[in-house]
């Protein structure tokens, strides 16, 4: 592992607005360099993607941008980041996502001439590699229109890069429903390592070779799928806190590939990304419940550079359309944060302080995110010798603190969830720190869902 | 001798007990599971009937105790898995036609969308409650499912989504199945759907959660 220390060591230091390594996009919107800028996240209603409806498709995004823009400009926002998370057929069609980037940042750039407003597109296609079950991930027929995507869709003027990744994602989906760890640290730690090695190696040089900005990538797909799955009391909330601390290490890998921030806004696991490297982060929390509930609604904001909405779809609200709607919140939370910061002293670790004590008290995931667990997680992470090692230290950690605060009576957790932190800490107790001991003892067990050539096994 | 056999068989598939390697539930570590018990009734003289009874009446308490937030989901996957170990002894009765299900119930995620786990958690509780799963997997076209309810005519069908974007796809197949078998029950489910969704597309019901669509399925056979 390429990190053995942290970039930021104490909770007061990873603090919202303020990287170590701040980022600069083109138009000089500076991520992480003092402020909290809004980052806008967006979907089309319910319809359907082909020939016949890609004017109506391009009007969407049209009035999408369009309008937020003008809003973020009223409302005096420092700049505005548009996530252009592609859909299927955009990612599928190569031209269908570049064509749509291209319209996107057409009117970032007349907004800049014109009012000298920064806004910029983050680029995301889609993960294809899933419709493989189970997926080809180095030789898919599909990675060749993702690469294209990122490739001509940053030249576009996609000027940040990111993925949601799916690498390890065939075991990890079952091994969450089991609440089985030992398979879910293979997923994470084992297949998504490499896959995001393989990924990230390649995006970065595409981000490179087109002077653009390789953000970062998230463990939705993993975390997020466990704290939703713990929301609805499918799964209990102690496994899903303890998988948040593991996706860390996955998600690790695209900065140790050369990503530089911020990642992608769902990734909950950025501030340990940002403990540990230094890089700006995006985070979205209570104003994410358009897409998803959470128990991370304040907490979310502790070290968030960018302030996110996850994703709302562009329906008419009573006061516009939502996008637009989701706009004028993120700018007015990213404003509060703002305002904290330029008054100096302790105003903004106040500001933090709270949004910490409104949720950490309540659930087990939101106490893990609590900036001096964070902070104690990640030292965990950058002593370990190998990615597993990492993740059993995070995970170790990660119970010890849920442990140790519902003892003190500081963390509240139903009985039903109490036997579950003493069969995770003996399933952890079990996984070899040798990497390859680990993976030969599970590979057995897992023949047949993934195919270990995909992942250079 | 039956009764306390079929007791116990009830307890294993309740606490998720599949066999006797099975290491849990911890407080049943080293005793008899699902799997010995059905063989121990069936050769002490339990019907087919009694035990699947028992064992549909287990599944019924696991699904009421996930309904309260008693138990989660790995515990009553664990439960399904000691059903199943105690259904393969079942097996030849189901052939014989001593014994039957309560129904055939098909299931799929709609074509262009990949998620699964929802799907996965209502055919295994569907399959719990007593039913045949036919589960078609992701991404499903609608060829694919007009051609399982034409083999299973009397199946019902359940189709889901998680995306707006593929919400929509639903419409077109339940259009489909309905006009090449319209006597077909269809439920629909997923995150983005609501009961008003499912009308204005044709769907004869919307399962919130899986329990909804095992008490829908027990009106239709009422």
């Amino acid at each position: 592992m390429k990190f053995n220390k942290l970039a930021i060591s104490t909770p007061d230091e990873l603090i919202f607005g303020k990287a170590l390594y701040p980022v600069t996009t083109r138009r000089g919107l500076v991520i992480g360099g003092g402020s909290v800028i809004p980052e806008l996240n967006f979907t089309l209603p319910p319809m359907s993607i082909n020939a016949q409806t890609l004017p109506e498709i391009h009007n969407h995004y049209r009035e999408i941008v369009t309008d937020a823009t003008e809003r973020a400009r009223r409302l005096h926002a420092p700049g505005v980041i548009f996530e252009f998370e592609t859909l299927l057929e955009m990612t599928q069609t190569p031209s269908i996502g570049i064509d749509l980037v291209k319209m996107m940042n057409d009117i970032c750039e007349d907004n800049y001439q014109k009012y000298g407003f920064k806004s910029e597109i983050r680029l995301t296609p889609n993960d294809l590699r899933e419709f493989d079950r189970p997926p080809l991930c180095r030789t898919s027929k599909y990675l060749d229109a993702m690469w294209e995507l990122f490739d001509k869709g940053s030249q576009a003027g996609g000027d940040l890069l990111s993925i949601e990744s799916t690498g390890g994602k065939e075991i990890h989906d079952e091994a969450l429903m089991m609440c089985d760890i030992k398979a879910c640290m293979f997923a994470l730690s084992v297949l998504g390592v490499r896959d995001m090695k393989m990924l990230w190696s390649n995006i970065v040089a595409i981000a490179k070779k087109n002077n653009r900005i390789a953000g970062g990538d998230t463990a939705c797909g993993f975390g997020n799928t466990a704290m939703v799955l713990a929301e609805r009391q499918f799964i209990p909330t102690v496994f899903a806190a303890v998988i948040r601390a593991i996706t860390a290490v996955r998600t690790l890998v695209a900065i140790e590939e050369g990503a530089v921030g911020p990642d992608k806004d769902c990734g909950y696991e950025g501030p340990f990304l940002k403990a540990i490297t230094g890089t700006p982060i995006s985070m979205e929390g209570k104003t994410s419940a358009c897409a998803h509930f959470s128990p991370l609604g304040n907490i979310a904001a502790c070290c968030a550079d960018l302030w996110s909405n996850e994703s709302v779809q562009n329906v008419k609200l009573l006061s516009g359309k939502a996008p637009t709607v989701y706009m004028e919140q993120l700018e007015y939370d990213a404003r509060l944060m703002n305002t904290a910061l330029k008054s100096g002293g302790s105003t903004a670790t106040t500001l933090q302080h709270l949004f910490a004590a409104s949720d950490q008290a309540l659930d087990p995931q939101a106490i893990v995110l609590a900036p001096k667990n964070v902070i104690a997680i990640s030292e965990e992470i950058v002593k370990g010798g190998n990615y597993v090692d990492a993740s059993v230290r995070a995970a170790q950690k990660a119970l010890n603190i849920i442990e140790e605060a519902h003892k003190s009576g500081e963390l509240l957790l139903p009985e039903v969830e109490l036997p579950w932190i003493e069969m995770l800490r003996d399933s952890l107790s079990e996984i070899p720190t040798d990497e390859s001991k680990f993976v030969e003892e599970m590979l057995p067990t897992l023949e047949g869902k993934f195919i270990p050539s995909e992942y250079g096994l | 001798m039956n009764q306390e056999l079929l007791q116990k068989l009830s307890e294993c598939v309740e606490f998720g007990k599949i066999n006797l390697a099975s290491p849990y539930p911890p407080t049943m570590k080293g005793q008899p599971g699902a799997d010995e018990y059905t063989k121990q009734a069936l050769e002490a003289g339990a019907t087919p009937r009694e035990i699947l009874d028992e064992l549909v009446a287990a599944m019924g308490k696991v699904g009421q105790k996930f309904s309260e937030n008693k138990i989660f989901v790995p515990q009553m996957l664990l439960s399904a898995k000691a059903m199943s170990a105690a259904m393969v002894h079942l097996k030849p009765y189901f052939a014989s036609g001593a014994v039957q299900r309560k129904g055939t119930f098909i299931i799929g995620t709609v074509f262009g969308d990949l998620h699964d786990i929802g799907k996965n958690l209502v055919a295994m509780m569907v399959e719990g409650a007593g039913w045949e799963v036919i589960d078609l997997g992701i991404d499903v076209k609608i060829e694919k499912f007009v051609e399982a309810v034409q083999q299973h005519p009397d199946a019902v069908l359940a189709i889901s989504a998680l995306l707006t974007t593929t919400m929509i796809n639903i419409k077109p197949v339940i259009e489909a199945v309905k006009a090449a078998s319209p006597s077909t029950k269809i439920i629909v489910g997923g995150a983005p759907l609501s009961s008003e969704f499912a009308a204005s597309i044709g769907a004869d019901a919307y399962g919130k959660t899986p329990q909804d669509d095992i008490v829908w399925l027990d009106t239709l056979i009422a």
